[in-house]
């Protein structure tokens, strides 16, 4: 009897066509959808500063991460640090072209050319970043963004996803379950985002203001709900029925958070607002995002009905009681509905998905311990880690604008520009 | 000649433009300003968070008239922006020392109308 040949990984096309079109919808996600939700939250005078942040993070990270930063995240790692960060094998995109990738998830053969899986790794490098501008909008130095954006990038990002992604990772070989970035993406901004707004300080103004815009954000909201499918079906690293499952876990868990917040708002204050269902989406998009690929449609609502109700517990009740100005509930929403969806994928991951991974709810109590460890793990690396490199930068070249800046607002005082005119 | 300042609430303003063109009030300046008066303004709610004493949008007129159209036009606004609420607004008289049509440079009570 002849042996079979092992099957040798090549190129599939439908599933390179989706991950190529889910990169663009995952870049959608910051740019514009990002800087609008965003954008819309802030006081007229600071929009553009918020958008020129988001925009700028695109353009600025996406250089970083071919120049080195994908090497850190992905790239083989050497001697005692194998596990905490890759080293520059892959700097400058040596040995990554066009073969069939290292990485992948659903297919053993079938794959994706590996600068196509590189490229989609970007746009989360980008966007988590890009989320933590919540925390510090409308103060923070331009000068100081850049140089904490880049330096996060490198120093926190990059060894975080190689932890919980790469092959060689410690979290991973422990078996952690982040399908789509629960724990790299929303846990790693969101807490970052906590010591941003801690190290930064509250806003000069006596009162908080109300969103000047919110329709931008109702129309950013819904952005960012389109281009998630790109961020958690594109995951899947394949066109294939993983990828429909995380497609439909990650809606229906939208649609339930969406529906939930809502009616916190209806009960509590008496209205539904259009702001709470659109905070609620986001949220709901966050919290399913490590467990799209591992749960069902009854894990997915459960997910859904159940972050709104933390994230609107600290939203509005934690964050006025310690009095951090987190501006734009960066880490009321992606921090903490980032743990609250890491933990319950270790409750619903059901093996009718996956077959290999199970949780809690199916006799694996064991994936619970393990995604808190490991949870909690990386909300130490980067709380304390953005907190030091906050104060470190504060104390270079200070975080803040003067106060007459603030007050003025960071679209002239920052940019010399101005979103609205008055008269023609 | 008078110049009539009134503060209505922007849902009225159909009905005190009809009443002013039903009392052959036909020229006005409308402008969308922001105040409260004894109703303290309005409190909304953001995310959960109380942010009281917002100013409420409300609606200016201007109108120029001359003496004999003062009372029409008062009468007018009233009965277009009264509903016995608070927040109904208000109105001011001022004496108007002139006025000059730029078209035609024409002044005094000949330009009003």
């Amino acid at each position: 009897m002849p042996v079979a040949a092992p099957p040798v990984p090549f190129i599939d096309f439908g599933n390179t066509a989706w991950v190529l079109i889910s990169t663009a919808l995952v870049l959608f996600m910051t740019i514009p959808a990002l800087a609008l939700f965003y954008g819309g939250l802030v006081r007229r005078k600071n929009i553009l500063s918020v958008m020129m942040q988001c925009f700028i993070s695109m353009a600025v990270i996406s250089l970083i991460w071919v120049a080195f930063g994908y090497s850190l995240a992905f790239g083989p790692g050497h001697g005692a640090l194998a596990g905490i960060i890759g080293g520059f094998d892959w700097a400058f995109l040596k040995n990554v072209g066009m073969e069939p990738s290292p990485y992948y998830i659903s297919q053993s053969t079938a794959r994706i050319p590996h600068i196509a899986f590189m490229i989609f790794q970007m746009m989360f490098a980008v966007i988590t970043p890009a989320l933590i501008i919540g925390a510090f909008a409308e103060r923070i130095k331009f000068s100081a963004f850049l140089v904490f954006t880049v330096l996060w990038s490198v120093l926190i990002y990059s060894p975080i996803a190689h932890m919980v992604w790469s092959a060689d990772g410690i979290f991973f070989k422990m078996g952690a379950l982040d399908f789509a970035g629960g724990t790299v993406v929303h846990i790693n901004a969101g807490f970052a985002a906590l010591a941003a707004a801690i190290i930064i300080g509250k806003r000069k103004s006596k009162k908080a203001a109300p969103p000047h815009n919110l329709v931008y954000t109702a129309i950013g909201a819904a952005m960012l709900w389109f281009g998630w499918f790109g961020f958690n079906a594109g995951s899947a690293l394949a066109a294939d029925g993983l990828a429909a499952s995380a497609f439909l876990a990650t809606h229906i868990a939208t649609a339930a958070a969406a529906v939930m917040w809502g009616l916190l708002d209806w009960l509590l204050h008496k209205k539904p607002t259009m702001l709470g269902v659109a905070t609620g989406a986001v949220a709901g998009l966050v919290a399913i995002t490590p467990a799209a690929g591992f749960v069902d449609i009854m894990g997915a609502m459960a997910i859904g009905f159940s972050v709104s109700v933390v994230c609107y517990f600290f939203v509005v009740v934690i964050k006025p009681f310690f009095g951090y100005d987190d501006a734009l509930d960066a880490f009321g929403v992606h921090g903490i509905g980032g743990l609250w969806g890491a933990l319950l994928t270790g409750v619903f991951a059901t093996p009718v998905i996956q077959s290999a991974y199970k949780g809690l709810l199916y006799g694996n109590p064991n994936q619970l311990k393990v995604q808190a460890l490991v949870s909690l793990t990386s909300i130490v690396i980067t709380f304390f880690g953005s907190l030091i490199l906050l104060k470190l930068i504060d104390m270079v070249m200070g975080l803040r604008v003067t106060e007459k800046d603030e007050a003025i607002g960071l679209d002239v005082s920052s940019h010399n520009e101005r979103a609205y005119t008055l008269v023609e | 000649m008078k110049m009539i300042i009134a503060i209505i609430q922007p849902h009225r303003l159909e009905e005190v433009k009809e009443a002013l063109y039903e009392a052959d009030v036909n020229l006005m300046t409308v402008s969308e300003v922001l105040g409260h008066g004894r109703q303290l303004g309005v409190t909304e709610i953001y995310r959960g968070v109380k942010e009281s004493g917002n100013l409420l949008r409300k609606i200016r007129l201007e109108i120029a008239v001359n003496d004999n159209f003062l009372d029409p036009t008062i009468k007018a606004i009233v009965k277009g922006a009264k509903t016995g609420e608070l927040g109904d607004g208000k109105i001011f008289v001022y004496d108007l020392k002139d006025c000059i049509r730029i078209r035609t440079e024409e002044r005094g009570s000949v330009a009003i109308g």
